[in-house]
């Protein structure tokens, strides 16, 4: 089929298999592999992006269903990438508290702790948790992953 | 490969359900694509339901909350009808799957894939709950203890789509309980969860009260005896006590990956001694 969608800020066209899965369009047809896919049936987050303005898990969508939506994945906070100076704040704040290990489950962290900041700037530590509890980190026991949140979102209280 | 049809109206979905042969309904999809990877289902077309708005409408029908079989469970959870109508069902989607799961897996979707785990199912049961199906002959409603037949069975007739779910308003019930053990806080199957709805009189005593229990029976679980049992007695731990003993002689769980049949059955009448937390604390004492 003819797709059509704004990713990352830029409307896309491209022929796709409508039946294709989203994860696999990103990462093996659009080489955008910071979306990644650690099981395939949405028990681990790994696969996390942002469909006009809601998370959802790639692994578990077809591109037919991406026609016309605005999507976000990690690529899309890169702003180092796109020639900035600085990091994505929630990047840097990950940076800063050592909340990345082997780093798999960063870009689905960081998207998810992103989405939470964006609408709750004021969360605690049992919103945040929650808000992380569909991306799975076998590495760091999610402490310095909260830490990361939490920092994030005491910057994003301090944006004039 | 399958070919992905988007319709937008209910005829348009009747029509596809008439004309295509081995055609799968995608709603949130997290059920669905697990299917189709592990090859369980090859259906050669696939209707997904995004663009079905009338599918996602919750309402106050006035006897009834309605909610359209295509509403996420984080619509539901969003929505001022479920958090003041129908509690129980919103304490039972917090606990299901993960936020991600929530923005995308509906309703209907839990009530059709009839999982005996199936988290939507002992609050609906509880609230008596209607499902409303739509098909080239009109609309039928039955109760859903009728439509869901045993694990991942429904009633669904070819032609027929699960459109709405009804919840009767009244009788209205003060106390909504739900909970759900599982093996971690997020993304896990149930392996016991219960739902309870309650009513109290002002001396204490249990005016009204429906339970039903997931994943320990081929469908979700109602106990009458245990309810028999609490009906007029006070909330506290002896009669507590004498209706667990009733659940774990009445369920009749499995050994699976996730539990032995044992451990359902201890669990599944301890979760009615965690009502307790709804008596009146003792004369000048601490709840326990």
């Amino acid at each position: 089929m003819d797709l059509t969608f704004s990713l990352n800020g830029t409307a896309l066209t491209l022929d796709a298999p409508s039946d294709q899965r989203v994860v696999d369009l990103f990462r093996e047809t659009l080489g955008l592999t910071g979306t990644k896919e650690g099981c395939g049936s949405g028990e681990c987050g790994a696969c996390t992006i942002m469909v006009d303005g809601q998370t959802r898990l790639a692994c578990l969508m077809v591109a037919a269903q991406l026609q016309g939506r605005s999507v976000i994945t990690i690529e899309g906070l890169d702003l180092t990438a796109q020639g900035r100076e600085q990091r994505h704040p929630v990047q840097e704040a990950f940076v800063q508290a050592g909340a990345i290990q082997c780093g798999f489950c960063t870009p689905g962290m960081v998207l998810t702790v992103t989405d939470l900041i964006n609408r709750s700037p004021h969360a605690d530590e049992t919103e945040i948790r929650r808000a992380i509890s569909g991306n799975l980190c076998r590495c760091t026991g999610y402490q310095k992953i909260v830490e990361a949140a939490q920092l994030a979102a005491r910057w994003k209280q301090e944006e004039p | 490969m399958a070919d992905v049809f988007m319709p937008r109206t209910l005829d348009e979905l009747l029509d596809l359900k008439e004309k295509k042969q081995s055609l799968a309904l995608f709603a949130g999809g997290t059920d669905l694509m697990v299917a189709l990877r592990h090859h369980r289902i090859q259906p050669k077309a696939l209707a997904c339901l995004d663009h079905m708005d009338a599918m996602r409408e919750i309402t106050d029908t006035g006897n009834h909350i309605a909610m359209g079989a295509g509403t996420t469970h984080a619509g539901l959870l969003a929505s001022p009808l479920v958090q003041e109508h129908i509690p129980v069902l919103a304490r039972a989607l917090e606990t299901l799957g993960s936020p991600h799961i929530r923005n995308m897996g509906t309703l209907g979707g839990n009530i059709v894939t009839a999982s005996p785990a199936g988290d939507c199912l002992p609050p609906l049961t509880v609230l008596n709950a209607r499902v409303e199906l739509a098909s080239r002959d009109g609309f039928q409603t039955l109760p859903i203890s009728d439509f869901i037949t045993g694990p991942g069975t429904t009633c669904l007739k070819p032609g027929q789509i699960l459109w709405r779910v009804l919840v009767p308003k009244t009788p209205a019930y003060c106390i909504h309980h739900f909970e759900k053990v599982g093996l971690r806080r997020s993304l896990s199957i149930a392996v016991v969860s219960m739902a309870a709805v309650l009513n109290l009189a002002p001396d204490g005593c249990i005016q009204a009260v429906r339970m039903a229990w997931g994943s320990v029976g081929k469908t979700v679980v109602t106990c009458p005896e245990a309810e028999d049992i609490l009906s007029g007695n006070p909330l506290d731990p002896a009669v507590l006590e004498k209706a667990a003993q009733a659940v774990m002689q009445w369920v009749n769980p499995i050994s699976d990956v996730r539990a032995t049949a044992g451990y359902r059955r201890k669990v599944a009448g301890n979760l009615v001694l965690r009502l307790t937390r709804y008596a009146a604390p003792p004369e000048g004492g601490v709840r326990p």
